[in-house]
């Protein structure tokens, strides 16, 4: 991992068109500016793991499981 | 042509019928073709099968039948990437986590499946700065019918 030190309003160009500004640090808070192209998806790391996860428990349903939800959907609705 | 599938054994699927998820989902990322195909009566639950691996589907659902209120905004990023040019060509899919017990089932409110049924294009868009959670429970306590 490349480590490099910066103080508040300096950045950190990766590529050609991806910036990331330091806004401001607070105790233990750090304001992070990104300017990026649209293509490029920007996620809070723990958000885009619990979906992943997410997604990855919900691709685990036996056909069992899923009759009996079916069923029950039925009566209830 | 013909492919396997999960919960529907083989079927007969016609190109038109599949949508283009053009960077996969979150967890599997080359994933790029699903077909949603309806699963029993009137309940609303509709399966999201991949194209290219049987065993990988994913139960999902309109999330207005459980809240009525969910709503949120498609960023200007999404509406490109999806071809969008009216809300009318808009249709919101939630995937379920169906667990056991059933009635813990829950729904990813917090990632939607957003789909343009004219383009056959859909992402599984992730809200930021959103109270939805991941873990929705679809049954409301005390209204669930007893088994």
């Amino acid at each position: 991992m490349l480590v490099l030190t910066r103080k508040i309003n300096e950045s950190i160009k990766i590529g050609d068109d991806i910036e990331i500004t330091i806004l401001s640090v607070s105790g233990e808070q750090i304001k992070i500016g990104i300017e990026a192209p649209k293509h490029i998806e920007i996620h809070r790391k723990e958000i885009y793991l619990d979906i992943q996860s997410e997604n990855n428990q919900a691709s685990q349903t036996s056909i069992d499981l899923l009759k009996q939800l079916n069923i029950n959907l039925k009566t209830t609705r | 042509m013909k492919i396997d599938t999960k919960y529907h054994g083989e079927i007969h699927i016609e190109e038109k019928d599949i949508i283009t998820f053009a960077n996969g989902i979150p967890g599997f990322l080359e994933e790029k073709k699903f077909l949603f195909l309806p699963f029993g009566e009137d309940t609303g639950i509709s399966i999201m099968q991949s194209v290219s691996n049987a065993g990988l589907a994913f139960v999902v659902t309109n999330p207005f039948l459980f809240l009525k209120e969910y709503d949120f905004t498609i960023d200007d990023q999404v509406v490109e990437q999806l071809q969008l040019e009216s809300e009318k060509d808009v249709t919101v899919y939630v995937i379920l986590t169906v667990q056991d017990p059933f009635e813990n089932t829950t729904a990813n409110m917090q990632a939607p499946v957003v789909l343009n049924s004219k383009k056959q294009l859909a992402k599984q868009v992730i809200l930021t700065n959103t109270s939805y959670q991941t873990k929705h429970s679809i049954f409301e306590k005390g209204k669930v019918s007893a088994k």
